[in-house]
């Protein structure tokens, strides 16, 4: 798939534009996932997401083929995220409550849906409290969270990714680790 | 062993993978006695299974084409680049087609002005275009219904459309031969098939040029 990828991005690089659309295609849940926990809902997720793929497109240029692209993609994804998050107003970020009920709302809506059986909703629910963990945590522990452990990236892709050195990607996972290790430890 | 710091600290190099053998059966010695440890660190790895079994989320539909559709919009030169790449004998047609109705057929025939490409210091005398000895003329130069004389020099292309060079008198008497001179293609263009084809080629030039 590197191949594939490494490929596409050639083609990119020399003007073709559809060959941008395989790429897009091929990482867009990735990043829209992404996005989404880091952000917490589904509208800015895409907003952003689609963001990243349009810097990517136009800053091709500088994207060196020795390194890994979706190392770079995540990064142009996280730094965006970052930015947004930054950009809230103050009352929106404390606001728990807005991120609560849009995961409530995905959830309830799937459950609704009258498909699943008891044990099911019961995973749901799971799931959904730890989605709403996850998004608790301070975003610099929550990107390094995700990214090893629901994106399953290296310790050393995670420094590339957030251009910060190893050993503050190790304490940043061990803080969060902690940190969820406590709020999940009822469950 | 210190239970908070130590203790901790080697369970999470075990879970990064980083812990030396040495501290490994460090921390297994201490887990045997210590409950409280053992507790600790079963909470992380459950922890790490909770965030591992959480499902993964799609892009809505529609996603690739909503980027596709923000991209800005590909260069021109590309595109055209593209497509006259993949129909070259299409290309080639459509082109010529649009030269029989542009008029350059009847240009060829209608048109027999004298023409002569912009260029200062050159005497005209009648139909001939003269490059005088002194003159150097920077570019291409195009001489169209005339003939040409060259005395000085030529640092360009010269194309003769319906004319011809008429040789250097003094040139041609074997006097001062390195006078005058072209550094550069010259063409005649004396058919219609030629003329068509020069305009043909200037036209491709312009495309692929902007
Ligand atoms: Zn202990």
């Amino acid at each position: 798939m590197e191949q594939f990828i490494r490929e596409k991005i050639k083609k990119v690089k020399k003007g073709d534009q559809s060959a941008f659309e395989d790429v897009v295609s091929f990482f867009q849940s990735k990043i829209y996932q992404h996005c989404y926990r880091m952000l917490g809902n589904a509208h800015e997720a895409e907003d952003i997401a689609q963001e990243a793929f349009i810097r990517a497109y136009v800053n091709i240029h500088s994207f060196d083929e020795k390194r890994k692209f979706s190392t770079w993609l995540y990064r142009i994804a996280t730094n965006l995220t970052i930015d947004r998050i930054r950009k809230r107003k103050p009352d929106y970020y404390l606001d728990a409550e807005i991120k609560g009920t849009e995961g409530l709302n995905m959830y309830s809506q799937m459950a609704d849906e009258g498909r699943l059986p008891g044990e099911e909703v019961e995973s749901m629910e799971l799931q959904r409290y730890i989605h709403q963990e996850i998004s608790e945590l301070p975003p610099k522990y929550r990107s390094v969270i995700m990214l090893r452990y629901l994106e399953e990236f290296s310790l050393q892709e995670i420094s590339d990714i957030l251009d910060i050195p190893l050993g503050t990607v190790k304490t940043r996972i061990h803080r969060g680790r902690e940190a969820l290790r406590k709020r999940l430890r009822h469950v | 062993m210190e239970c908070n710091h130590e203790a901790s600290s080697l369970m999470h190099k075990y879970l990064d993978g980083d812990i030396s053998n040495e501290e490994e059966k460090k921390l297994r010695l201490h887990l045997e006695d210590c409950e409280a440890c053992q507790k600790h660190f079963r909470e992380l790895k459950r922890t790490i299974t909770l965030l591992q079994s959480t499902e993964h989320i799609e892009a809505p539909a529609n996603f690739t084409a909503n980027v596709m559709n923000r991209l800005p919009t590909e260069k021109k030169r590309m595109k055209y680049g593209r497509w006259f790449k993949a129909h070259p004998i299409i290309t080639a047609a459509a082109l010529f087609l649009i030269f029989m109705m542009s008029g350059v057929f009847s240009a060829w025939n209608q048109d027999s002005e004298l023409v002569v490409s912009k260029q200062d210091n050159l005497v005209i005398e009648g139909d001939t275009v003269i490059v005088p000895e002194d003159v150097t003329v920077e570019g291409d130069l195009v001489v169209k219904n005339g003939n040409l004389v060259i005395k000085g020099t030529i640092n360009g292309n010269v194309t003769l459309i319906n004319g011809k060079l008429i040789e250097n008198p003094i040139e041609s008497e074997g006097l001062m031969a390195s006078a005058g001179g072209v550094n550069g293609e010259l063409k005649h263009v004396d058919q219609i098939f030629e003329w068509v084809w020069y305009n043909l080629k200037n036209l491709f030039r312009s495309i692929f040029a902007f």
